[in-house]
């Protein structure tokens, strides 16, 4: 055991080309860049979506859950479009003198905090739907204002949703490939992450280098739902809230 | 002195809400009426959860007023609100339950401190327990605390014991009267039970399909025979008596009734002598004879006059309101017993209670 050990740690980590680590910490920055990004715009938007009466909610509901439907390439040929020299946002951008966002790390973000919302939105709107009203009328008998109400009740009560929201948006940002490949092309240490490194190597034929990057995706993605098993199983345990 | 002052409007599907209330600004009034009467979206709406067209007036403080454009939101009205099933914030213990709505208001406005609420409600000992392992008549207890301890202008409960088994009711019951008792606050309480109206009550409000059918003090409202609460099964009069003398022998009471009108046992209620009780005799259990009775178990024989006779709900039942003093008491009879009696309007008459049938 402690030789298989040593000598498949002998084989990882030295073939580990610098490119790759560079690919690593790119995607890492991504995605957590991403997932702020996410909650604090997701948050807003999942809040308004469990409040709203409007007679539109279908039609937001739906597009929210958009990009979980269409083929992510489908979603990159669009943003491209959007945010190319051609499209009103690339336009824009142009104007406020920011530049094109398509093939930079900014790009990247952008689309893939679009890429991910409905993995941030829709726990986040199932925890925010699961609390009753009675709850927060009490709490505006009780003279919290609106904002008030928000956050020391909402959120708290909530605390679960956040959390599958963030580790869904976060590992869904890691693992997305056709969108950014689309928005963000393969530009060593700029956009090339992990799954577009992994991609060049089996393009290359070098399948002991994709393994390595694919085995620890794998496992990276077997801890992170493990990881939310046991949050949410020690939550129950506590005799929390539902 | 009428305090609470609202007139409220609004249509539905199926249900259109038209109420105007004139409430004391002392002691409990009861809207009361079935369910689907309206009586909860009154109460709604006089906490601002739900918009109605109209005006809502506390006192000197106008809650809304189309008029003038006015419409203040829940969080700025100074009331408290308990509903049925209590509301606690599940992610809170108890004590931090109780601080949230204190600490929400200013503390120069506090005028019951958070000592107070805790021990009129007698919830001291959970001060660390977290809502789910509290049984349901101590989450309603802690509710009411909770609400108190925003000193409200105003505590509005939507049946507060509806939700709880007849242990637990009887449980909360005696700190709701406590509070009735300690409290100048004006409590709006909604309820479809009777027996709990009649215990809490000062002030009645009938309301039936989104309109007040009748309102007034309570004792007058029990004693009219042209509402539709006279024909329940457990209608009936409440009187009110001063503990005036002890049978510690055989455990009684005897209550001197207000304005001198004579005397009811009872079964003691452990009250001190000169404490005030209140006494429900429901009119099934009055019985009227025309001349005093003797070799009788009835120990409560009160000497009265007739004032009116109407129809019970069913055809064989007649309602006899007689006076004691100034007091009204409401017999159930058949139509052939007030007939063979020949009771008519002025007669004299013994109205009779069991003591057993007193309620507290």
């Amino acid at each position: 055991m402690r030789i298989a050990g040593r000598a498949l740690r002998r084989a990882a980590v030295p073939a580990m080309t610098a490119a790759d680590w560079s690919a690593v910490r790119l995607t890492v920055e991504l995605a957590a860049l991403s997932t702020l990004l996410l909650l604090i715009f997701g948050t807003p938007l999942a809040w308004w979506l469990s409040r709203t009466r409007t007679r539109l909610k279908p039609l937001w509901l739906a597009l929210v859950a958009m990009p979980l439907v269409l083929p992510p390439t489908v979603l990159g040929f669009y943003l491209l479009l959007l945010l190319g020299p051609q499209g009103p946002v690339g336009q824009m951008t142009d104007a406020l003198g920011w530049g094109r966002l398509p093939f930079t790390f900014a790009g990247l973000v952008v689309a893939s905090v679009i890429a991910s919302l409905p993995f941030v939105v829709q726990p986040l709107l199932q925890a925010f739907e699961a609390i009753a009203p009675r709850t927060l009328e009490a709490a505006a008998t009780l003279r919290a204002g609106p904002l008030d109400r928000f956050f020391s009740i909402a959120v708290p009560l909530a605390r679960p949703g956040f959390v599958t929201a963030g580790v869904l948006g976060f590992a869904h940002t890691v693992g997305e490939f056709g969108v950014v490949l689309m928005i963000g092309g393969n530009i060593p240490d700029k956009t090339r992450v992990l799954s577009v490194a992994l991609y060049d190597h089996v393009d290359a034929m070098e399948f002991a280098a994709a393994h390595r990057l694919a085995g620890g995706m794998v496992l990276f993605a077997l801890g992170v739902l493990v990881a939310l098993q046991f949050l949410n199983r020690r939550r129950t345990a506590a005799g929390a809230w539902t | 002195m009428d305090v609470i002052d609202a007139r409220l409007h609004l249509k539905r599907t199926g249900f259109e809400l038209e109420a105007a209330l004139a409430l004391p600004g002392r002691g409990v009034s009861a809207l009361f009426g079935a369910s689907g009467c309206g009586k909860t979206t009154v109460l709604r709406a006089l906490a601002g959860l739900e918009r109605a067209a109209g005006h809502v007036r506390i006192g000197d403080a106008v809650w809304q007023d189309d008029a003038a454009q006015v419409f203040m939101p829940t969080h700025r009205r100074a009331l408290g609100y308990v509903i049925q099933e209590a509301a606690l914030f599940p992610h809170l213990d108890v004590r931090r339950n109780l601080d949230y709505g204190q600490r929400r208001v200013p503390p120069a406005r506090r005028r019951v401190a958070l000592a107070q609420a805790i021990e009129l409600l007698g919830i001291g000992h959970l001060l660390a327990r977290r809502p789910d392992t509290l049984s349901g008549g101590e989450r309603q207890r802690v509710a009411i605390a909770r609400a108190l301890a925003t000193s409200p202008d105003c505590l509005l409960m939507d049946e507060p014991l509806a939700a709880l088994d007849a242990p637990r009711k009887a449980e909360v019951l005696p700190y709701l009267r406590r509070l009735h008792a300690e409290l100048a606050m004006p409590v709006v309480y909604v309820s479809h039970a009777i027996d709990e109206v009649a215990q809490l009550a000062d002030h009645l409000v009938l309301l039936d399909a989104g309109r007040v059918v009748a309102a007034g003090p309570l004792a007058d409202m029990l004693a009219r025979l042209d509402l539709p609460i006279a024909s329940d099964d457990a209608a009936g009069v409440v009187l009110e008596g001063e503990v005036a003398e002890r049978d510690e022998n055989w455990h009684l009471v005897r209550l001197a009734l207000a304005g001198g009108a004579g005397s009811l046992w009872t079964r003691d209620p452990g009250l001190a002598p000169g404490s005030t009780v209140r006494v429900r005799v429901l009119a099934r259990d009055v019985s009227l004879a025309v001349t005093p009775q003797v070799g009788t178990s009835i120990a409560n024989q009160l000497l009265a006059s007739v004032e009116a006779i109407a129809d019970d709900a069913h055809a064989g039942l007649a309602l006899v309101r007689v006076r004691v003093g100034t007091l009204p008491l409401v017999a159930r009879l058949t139509h052939r017993s007030a007939h063979r009696l020949g009771l008519v309007p002025g007669l004299p008459v013994w109205a009779q209670v069991k003591t057993v049938a007193l309620l507290g």
